[in-house]
């Protein structure tokens, strides 16, 4: 193809999400599809016969969920990427539909973690990374809890060592 | 960031300034304002099954509840300005005690409507440019003040070093500066191009609706309508359909031009000489918003599809703090594109108007996508119209209405295409996009605060990206949309040196 092959490319930040990361967005998908799919399963045990087409609906959402829970994790896994210089921090999420971000340090305003209650178990946790802009924070998902606080602990100090008033 | 929040230390020496209260008269406006919006119920209680003592005792109730509460706003409302900060304590039960830096004021908005310019009174909403966390902006309110006293502030809130304050200036003429921009009655031509006309009637016919039917009158048994009615019955059809158009028409028409004179009535754009913007505007409510020029980060050109075809546009500001309210960034209002233009010019203090610019078309991929886009979604509902009506659940019209429409999303496709385009001049990035709202927008490149580069799958198959310029301002990102994946990074990449260098990668030729 010739298109888009042109002029700079984005290259991959240097560092992966936690391998347990692939767990945890197995069983978060998992748990989604299975609220999806109880009330379904419960209303074909009690009106299966009345009405043939739950039975489809069932089946569809088992193939759907199934195929998204097998295959999203992997998936998320090979794009979620992040990296954080003396500069900036750069960071790629997203599977079927991808996103970079790029925030400066001079402009950051506030470094968090952030633990689900499965995170905890699995010992990951997320790092939010605000600046000024109404756009949402850059977030890191699935980072070791150890690799995560490090994280925090560099952008601290580089924020505090930046200049500029975040805006 | 915290610290900004809540009970700061008290700011040292100098000599503390007084706390003042809000003007007295806001204890009558405040139930006025409010016994308005109850005035209906009350009445109809009142004479609808006739009275009996509870229901006076009730309405006396309602209204004693009313005067003391603004008597109660009045007593725990005070704020000060002091060097360093603006603070504000509100509220009986629930204490609030909010206290900002002043350097962090970035847009004053006066706003009196009718009630409060009989008794002389300003609300001021002092905007803050800082994000809550939950997307909502940090503001504070002073409901309400004297018109001298809101005059006052909004002079001092956005003074910042009193060493800029005016050294006499001899050129500038008596009466303040000329205006960048101010109302044009020939712009009244473009209100109805605006769908506020539409917005208008249906407020309307909304609230007759609501008021037949709190008056207890059935609509069928309505006299004027029961006339109408008969008539329609007793005329030929086409005739009926000419009227109705006709009537809704000069309903929606007339409507526009009302709601343009009104929210624009003695429209000004000026530059005042403590470095802000100011809009003033309005004919019953009057509104005058002050923004900071130092906090402008860009502009944006909107226009709607109906505007466009006209050759009209509105001109809105792109900024920190402009939170307060709606219609706070508006810079100019539907008026002549090349007005716009010049405006946009004039308030960047750029010439030519960075919104001119010639901008770069983006590739034939990207026309591919948005037609697609625009046809997958109405094929799809003419599709499953079709099917019912061939199963036989629905009437053949629908189909039949959603095929005819085919042609014009193809239009609309074509048309989002043809609009897409993004530049980079010195001191701006340009990117415009949309069709049935065209927006340019100018963004500061020394605004941008980070990239957002999006990619979509489909987007990855067509080497198309959707690249986000991230802002303080505004919206907090402006979009480069189906921008050729590489073009699209060079200019991410020009546009603020150094930011993105370190993550890109040039692929071998060949």
């Amino acid at each position: 193809m010739a298109k888009g092959d042109t002029g700079p490319r984005l290259r991959p930040p240097r560092h992966r999400a936690s391998p347990r990361a692939i767990t945890w967005w197995t069983i978060d998908a998992a748990i989604g599809w299975l609220v999806l799919l109880l009330p379904q399963v419960v209303a074909l045990l009690v009106w299966g016969s009345a009405k043939p087409w739950l039975t489809l609906t069932v089946i569809g959402t088992l193939v759907v969920g199934a195929l998204h829970t097998a295959v999203m994790p992997q998936w998320r896994y090979r794009v979620h990427r992040w990296e954080a210089t003396r500069e900036a921090v750069f960071a790629r999420s997203g599977w079927f539909n991808q996103e970079w971000r790029i925030a400066p340090v001079s402009r950051i305003q506030t470094v968090d973690t952030e633990r689900g209650a499965l995170q905890q178990l699995l010992g990951l946790a997320t790092v939010t990374v605000t600046t000024a802009s109404a756009a949402g924070p850059v977030k890191i998902a699935g980072l070791d809890v150890r690799t995560a606080q490090e994280l925090v602990d560099e952008l601290t100090r580089t924020t505090m060592a930046t200049p500029g008033d975040a805006t | 960031m915290t610290a900004a929040d809540g009970v700061m230390p008290a700011p040292p020496p100098p000599p503390e300034p007084d706390w003042h209260r809000l003007d007295a008269r806001m204890m009558a406006v405040k139930p006025v304002t409010e016994a308005a919006g109850l005035l209906l119920p009350v009445i109809l209680v009142m004479f609808v099954g006739g009275l009996s003592p509870w229901k006076l005792w009730g309405a006396a109730a309602v209204a004693a509840a009313l005067v003391l509460s603004g008597l109660f706003r009045w007593l725990t409302t005070s704020y000060r300005i002091s060097e360093t900060h603006v603070q504000l304590h509100s509220g009986l039960l629930v204490r609030k005690e909010r206290s900002v830096p002043r350097d962090r004021l970035r847009t004053v908005d006066v706003t009196s409507d009718l009630i409060h310019r009989v008794f002389g009174l300003s609300i001021v909403k002092v905007g803050t440019g800082r994000n809550d966390g939950a997307g909502s902006e940090d503001e504070l309110t002073l409901d309400a003040v004297s018109a001298a006293e809101a005059e006052r502030l909004r002079q001092v809130l956005l003074r910042r070093a009193p060493a800029r304050e005016t050294a006499p200036d001899e050129e500038r003429p008596a009466g303040g500066n000329p205006p960048l921009a101010a109302l044009d009655h020939r712009w009244l031509r473009y209100a109805p191009l605006t769908l506020s006309g539409l917005v208008a009637v249906g407020a309307m016919t909304g609230g007759a609706f609501q008021l037949l039917q709190q008056l207890d009158i059935d609509p069928r048994h309505f006299g004027p309508l029961e006339e109408a009615v008969r008539w329609a019955a007793e005329t030929a059809l086409p005739v009926v359909v000419g009227a109705v158009v006709l009537v809704l028409l000069a309903l929606v028409i007339g409507g526009a031009f009302v709601i343009y004179v009104v929210q624009y009535w003695h429209f000004r754009l000026t530059r005042e000489d403590d470095g802000t913007l100011r809009v003033r505007r309005g004919l019953l409510t009057t509104r005058s918003v002050s923004i900071e020029e130092q906090r402008l980060r860009g502009v944006s050109l909107s226009e709607p599809l109906l505007l466009r075809a006209g050759g009209g546009a509105r001109c809105g500001a792109v900024g920190t703090g402009l939170g307060t309210g709606e219609g706070s960034e508006l810079l100019l209002p539907p008026a002549p594109l090349s007005e716009a233009h010049r405006v946009a010019g004039e308030v960047l203090r750029c010439d030519p108007p960075p919104t001119t610019t010639s901008l770069r078309r983006h590739p034939a991929a990207a026309r591919q996508r948005r037609l697609i886009r625009a046809l997958v979604p109405s094929l799809v509902v003419a599709v499953v119209l079709a099917a019912g009506a061939w199963i036989g659940w629905l009437p053949h019209w629908p189909w039949l209405v959603a095929v005819v429409a085919v042609p014009f999303f193809a239009w609309l496709g074509l048309d989002r295409y043809r609009n897409l385009g993004h530049a980079l001049t010195s001191r701006y990035v340009v990117s415009r996009g949309g069709s049935l709202l065209r927006t340019t927008v100018a963004l500061q490149r020394t605004g941008v605060i980070g990239w957002r580069i999006r990619q979509s799958f489909f987007q990855r198959l067509a080497g198309l990206a959707t690249i986000g310029a991230v802002t303080a301002a505004g919206e907090g990102v402006y979009e480069v949309l189906d921008v050729d994946l590489g073009d699209g990074l060079a200019l991410a990449d020009a546009a603020v040196p150094d930011l993105l260098a370190p993550f890109l990668e040039t692929p071998e030729p060949g």
